[in-house]
């Protein structure tokens, strides 16, 4: 994304590139270009681009993948601990998606 | 019956010619929307057809979405839908049941042939209800089996929004349905784009964009989302600036009250909607600190005001008060933009409150204090 980057160095995105078959769904469902095609293997191109959606690691056919996904959502994280539960959105959220 | 559906559901509209029968329990003639031009004949039953264009009323009801009322009643009934004259060959879209996200999705097909099947996630949006995992690899299969969807069309795949794959696994979909799943544009409005181009993205189509507009219609969303406690505090600040020295007094609320609760109320304002509409401009990668930039040419603003006019201050130390408040007011409510940015994770939110909440705590006892000392000195 142009001009906006959050913080840098917190992602918990972990790419096993031994398991790696180089499909390239990866690439595919990434909103943030955090992956390259590499000499037929995916490579972490951007980690500071992650914003943990979770959807590499859920689409990934081979398990290659993994991260904590959530909402980055402080909001969300108040909410939660004042319930005691895991940071769930049930703000007015609405991303420019179809 | 819906007097339009009844006279579009002519011979020459089918497709096939099996008998009608009804998909499930969905009653199509209970259907009778204005967004539904009629019905076209399939071999499991009668399947609405859907208009491209967008009325008024469509987009009045995703203005007043905006401002979160009847967002509950926004839903779309969830099911098969046909745009235009579908076969068995057109593909088929995916799309959640909330309206906002289904009329983006109809009014970027027009002109084509196309299926729609809309899946139950609760009238949340795409984005959202994939991080939710309400549109989630079950739901799409159970949803392709109770439309029949395998009887309806003689291919194997389904276009998904790019922005659900976070709660879908395409290759259960596939495992479970028979259906490949193929991911399309994050916009609506490149859909035509990729059905042209074989169903082929662009990295272009692919990335998220968070560009002004995307941010402006947000606004509102954030103003209602904090309106009550901003109230709140506003009457709270008033009703305290009757205390001082002496008994309480009506005259010190008249006097200073509605300054108090003002300023609340533009703290609150101008945290809600300054950051978002300058996000990109204001200093710093944290949000705490983007929304400190906003409180602080506000403070500005307010110090140059009580320099002039100091008779709408109770003293300095209520000055002082304010210049540390709303800061930390601003600084707080551009923090919880993150949940609406696209582009903040869980861990690096987690970072910046992990360093900001105290500080923002610590000013916020600060500044009330130095008021409160105002208020009897
Ligand atoms: S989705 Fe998994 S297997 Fe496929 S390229 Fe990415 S990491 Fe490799
Ligand atoms: S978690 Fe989301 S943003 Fe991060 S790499 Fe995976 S798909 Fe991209």
């Amino acid at each position: 994304m142009v001009g906006l980057r959050y913080i840098p160095d917190v992602t918990t995105l972990k790419l096993d590139i031994e398991k790696c078959t180089g499909c390239t769904m990866c690439t595919i469902v990434c909103p943030h270009a955090v992956f390259a095609i590499e000499e037929k293997r995916s490579k972490i191109d951007d980690a500071d681009a992650c914003m943990e959606c979770g959807a590499c690691a859920r689409n990934c056919p081979e398990g290659a993948l993994t991260v904590d996904a959530g909402v980055g959502c402080a909001y969300a994280i108040m909410i939660g601990s004042l319930r005691g539960t895991e940071p769930t959105c049930d703000c007015a959220k609405d991303a420019s998606c179809c | 019956m819906n007097k339009r559906a009844h006279q579009a559901n002519k011979p020459d509209r089918q497709t096939c010619c099996q008998p009608a029968v009804q998909i499930g329990d969905r009653d199509v003639s209970k259907l009778s929307r204005h967004w539904i031009s009629g019905t076209i004949q399939t071999p499991v039953g009668q399947v609405p057809v859907v208009t491209t264009r967008l009325l008024s009323s469509d987009k009045i009801g995703s203005y007043k979405a905006r401002w979160g009322v009847g967002r509950m009643a926004s839903r779309v009934e969830p099911g098969l839908y046909a745009v235009g004259r579908p076969t068995d060959k057109s593909p088929v879209l995916v799309s959640a049941n909330y309206k906002m996200s289904f009329d983006r999705l109809r009014s970027c097909l027009n002109g084509t042939d196309s299926w729609i099947l809309v899946i139950n996630t609760h009238g949340i949006n795409v984005w959202c209800a994939a991080g939710k995992g309400t549109f989630g690899t079950d739901e799409i299969v159970a949803r392709v089996r109770s439309v029949r969807l395998s009887e309806v069309v003689s291919h194997r795949k389904l276009i998904l929004p790019q922005l659900g794959a976070a709660g879908v696994a395409a290759h259960e979909v596939k495992k479970y349905s028979g259906f490949r799943v193929r991911y399309g544009p994050i916009r609506a409005r490149d859909i035509q784009a990729f059905l042209e181009a074989d169903m082929k993205t662009t990295p272009e189509m692919r990335q998220v964009r968070f560009g002004i507009r995307e941010r402006i219609v947000l606004i509102p969303a954030e103003l209602v989302l904090s309106a009550k406690y901003a109230l709140c505090a506003a009457v709270c600040f008033m009703l305290l600036s009757g205390l001082g020295p002496g008994v309480y007094s009506l005259d010190r609320i008249a006097e200073y009250g509605m300054a108090s609760g003002l300023l609340i109320l533009l703290a609150y304002v101008a945290g809600t909607t300054v950051p978002p509409a300058l996000l990109p401009w204001l200093p710093g990668r944290s949000f705490s600190i983007k929304g400190v930039w906003v409180g602080i040419i506000l403070a500005a603003g307010i110090w140059w005001y009580a320099s002039h006019s100091p008779e709408t201050f109770r003293n300095q130390w209520s000055v002082a008060g304010w210049l540390v408040i709303v800061p930390v007011v601003s600084s707080f409510l551009a923090m919880n933009f993150t949940g609406s940015s696209t582009y903040t994770s869980l861990s690096g939110v987690l970072k910046e409150m992990r360093v900001a909440l105290p500080i923002q705590i610590c000013c916020a006892v600060i500044g009330v204090g130095l008021w409160t000392i105002g208020l009897f000195v």
